[in-house]
């Protein structure tokens, strides 16, 4: 069976990212899993075990300063070189900013369609994508070249496979073009244990209706006690209760949990943008009219400064 | 410095929007059509760094005809010019052969800085900054929040998912801008005035040396097989909050597992 390309996401912090492990799940349906590391020295080295873990046959590694040194444009030469190669069955990219950016480049190199933010795909390559803030379905072919697929977080459940991978150094040999972008300085601002946004398998958000920053901290405590990420509309953002990376919808990020709990939040068009298709949606919100009630399984209408703390309680209680 | 702006014209984001049933594109006849809400950003972005360093702003459009209103309401904004890329040929392209056409329009005007949306309210596809650098072997800086020019210096701050990013690099480049970066300022009456008179000049596909079986359904390297609405949600249960509401949210949690 040809290899099937993933391309491996990781952070310090958690290491692999879950997205990555959706992929190799996937992967495992269209043919071997091979995943491919793109880092600095050493990167490969921590991230072999989750890998083996979730069915990766083969590690290609790239490890080389100057991978991290530039915005993406060294990993696609990478990877374009490394396909070149292969000629795997497909290549698996997270729909992520990066993971687009790297295939938007690996497609130009290849002359290859491309297909984003992904949340299904066939043996036979045939996509199935969600358009248009969630209410229409579409599904899709690449028809120049191979399947180069961008998957959105939560698409897939991952499941373990084990293998024991085997470990290929790659050649990292960039060109000038290729250092045109240079990372002068990276900040990690904390965010303290929870999990990423997108990849959260529960997401409380705050609206304008949670009133200030300060009282965040309500939809913070009912994110941890859920295990959850938090979120926040466009209007809680421009306000600036809540930092602009955690907006959910059309000029936001995408998030597709299990669970979406939506607090002093209308439910605009916008907003449902990106959240429609999470599985199960829960509204507390003061007026009845809101739309976000036509979205929700369970809605309670009702002030979310006295229902939330109550909520919290009685989610204490029953530890 | 030479900047050039790219604007789309894409179906209001704010009302229903559908793809044709005839070829699966995207359906532009019926919508209400505006300006790719990031791309004025860019625009805004664009008219900042000539009023500090000077220079000239273009607005580059790729579009059917009706992509004409859009084109006259950046103008109306404040640059200087436009250029909108016309042929009938490219209905249906896909992105590869998207920044095909534009990179060879980008080629002919010679940018210093080529300014865009993050990403457009239809496709949300973020691919084509790297796409046109990809072509014109130049840096792209991608989402920027802030764009420093110091001369042929460019420094973009980028929001990531851990924090944020400088990234710096030299002119020639492409810079994409979240809607972080600015506030758009709104077109005055001069300006909607003074629009209708700025010069738009056309391109057709044969203009920029790119065949028609290039671009196009014909040239695309993807396909949509079908489409379909997705089913609406139904609103379930809603409990009108009688000083229990917090605990029934939560015996609902539970019966779903998330207690
Ligand atoms: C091009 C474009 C892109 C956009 N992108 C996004 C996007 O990415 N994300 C996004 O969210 N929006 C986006 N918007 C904005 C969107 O249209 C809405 O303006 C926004 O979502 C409203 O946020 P909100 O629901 O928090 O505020 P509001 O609409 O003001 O709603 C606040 C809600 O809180 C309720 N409330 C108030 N007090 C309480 C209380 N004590 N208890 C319970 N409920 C209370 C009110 O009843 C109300 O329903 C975009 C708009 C445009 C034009």
């Amino acid at each position: 069976m040809s290899e099937v390309l993933v391309v491996v996401e990781a952070t310090r912090e958690f290491g692999v990212k879950k997205v990555t492990l959706e992929l190799l799940t996937l992967a495992r349906e269209l043919g071997t899993p091979a995943a491919v590391v793109l880092g600095g020295p050493g990167a490969a080295a921590a991230l072999g075990d989750k890998l083996g873990e979730y069915g990766a046959e083969k590690i290609y590694a790239a490890e080389h300063e100057e991978i991290d040194g530039y915005l993406v444009a060294p990993k696609a030469t990478v990877l374009a070189e490394l396909v070149r190669r292969v000629q795997p069955a497909a290549v698996l990219l997270a729909a992520s900013q990066e993971g687009k950016e790297i295939a938007a480049r690996l497609a130009v190199k290849l002359d290859n369609g491309v297909l984003t933010d992904v949340v299904g795909l066939a043996a036979d390559g045939t996509a199935t994508q969600v358009a248009f803030a969630g209410s229409t379905i579409v599904t899709s072919k690449v028809t120049r070249g191979l399947p180069l697929v961008a998957l959105r977080p939560n698409s897939v459940t991952p499941s373990p496979a084990a293998a024991t991978p085997t470990v290929e150094q790659l050649d990292v040999a960039l060109g000038g073009a290729d250092k045109l972008a240079r990372v002068v300085e990276r900040v990690a601002e904390q965010k303290g244990s929870r999990p990423e946004l997108t990849e959260a398998s529960v997401v409380v958000s705050g609206g304008r209706g949670v009133g200030n920053a300060d009282n965040f901290k309500l939809v913070e405590e009912l994110a941890d006690l859920l295990g959850g990420a938090v979120g926040a509309s466009r209007a809680a953002v421009d306000s600036g209760f809540y930092p602009h990376q955690f907006q959910v919808g059309q000029t936001g990020k995408t998030v597709s949990p299990q669970l979406y709990v939506a607090l002093g939040i209308s439910g605009a068009i916008q907003h449902r943008a990106g959240m429609q298709t999470s599985k199960t949606i829960v509204a507390v919100n003061k007026d009845a009219e809101a739309p976000i009630f036509e979205l929700a399984d369970f809605g309670v209408v009702g002030d979310l400064f006295k229902v939330v703390p109550q909520a919290a309680e009685e989610i204490r209680k029953r530890r | 410095m030479n900047i050039v702006v790219l604007v789309k014209q894409v179906p209001d984001s704010g009302a229903d929007r559908n793809l044709r049933s005839d070829d699966n594109t995207v359906d532009r006849g019926s919508a209400n059509n505006v300006i790719n809400e990031m791309d004025e950003y860019a625009i805004e972005e664009a008219l900042r760094i000539k009023e500090a360093h000077g220079g000239e702003v273009t607005v580059l459009t790729m579009g059917p005809e009706k992509a004409a209103e859009s084109i006259r309401k950046a103008l109306s904004m404040g640059p200087d010019k436009a250029v909108h890329v016309l042929d009938d040929a490219l209905h249906g392209s896909c992105a590869v052969a998207t920044s095909k056409v534009l990179a060879a329009a980008l080629g002919q005007l010679g940018a210093d800085l080529v300014l865009c949306g993050a990403e457009s309210t239809d496709g949300r596809v973020q691919v084509m900054p790297h796409m046109l650098a990809e072509r014109l072997g130049i840096a792209a800086l991608t989402g920027a929040r802030k764009l420093t020019v110091d001369g042929d210096n460019l420094t973009v701050e980028r929001q990531t998912e851990e924090g944020y990013e400088v990234v710096a690099a030299a002119t020639p480049a492409v810079v994409s801008v979240w809607d972080t970066i600015n506030e758009p300022r709104y077109p005055s009456f001069k300006g909607i005035m003074a629009a209708k008179k700025k010069p738009v000049q056309t391109l057709s596909l044969a203009e920029l040396g790119i065949g028609a079986d290039e671009v196009g359904l014909a040239g695309a390297t993807s396909t949509v097989l079908a489409h379909s609405r997705r089913p609406e949600r139904s609103g379930g249960e809603r409990f009108t909050d009688d000083g229990s509401g917090g605990t029934r949210l939560v015996e609902f949690l539970a019966t779903e597992k998330f207690v």
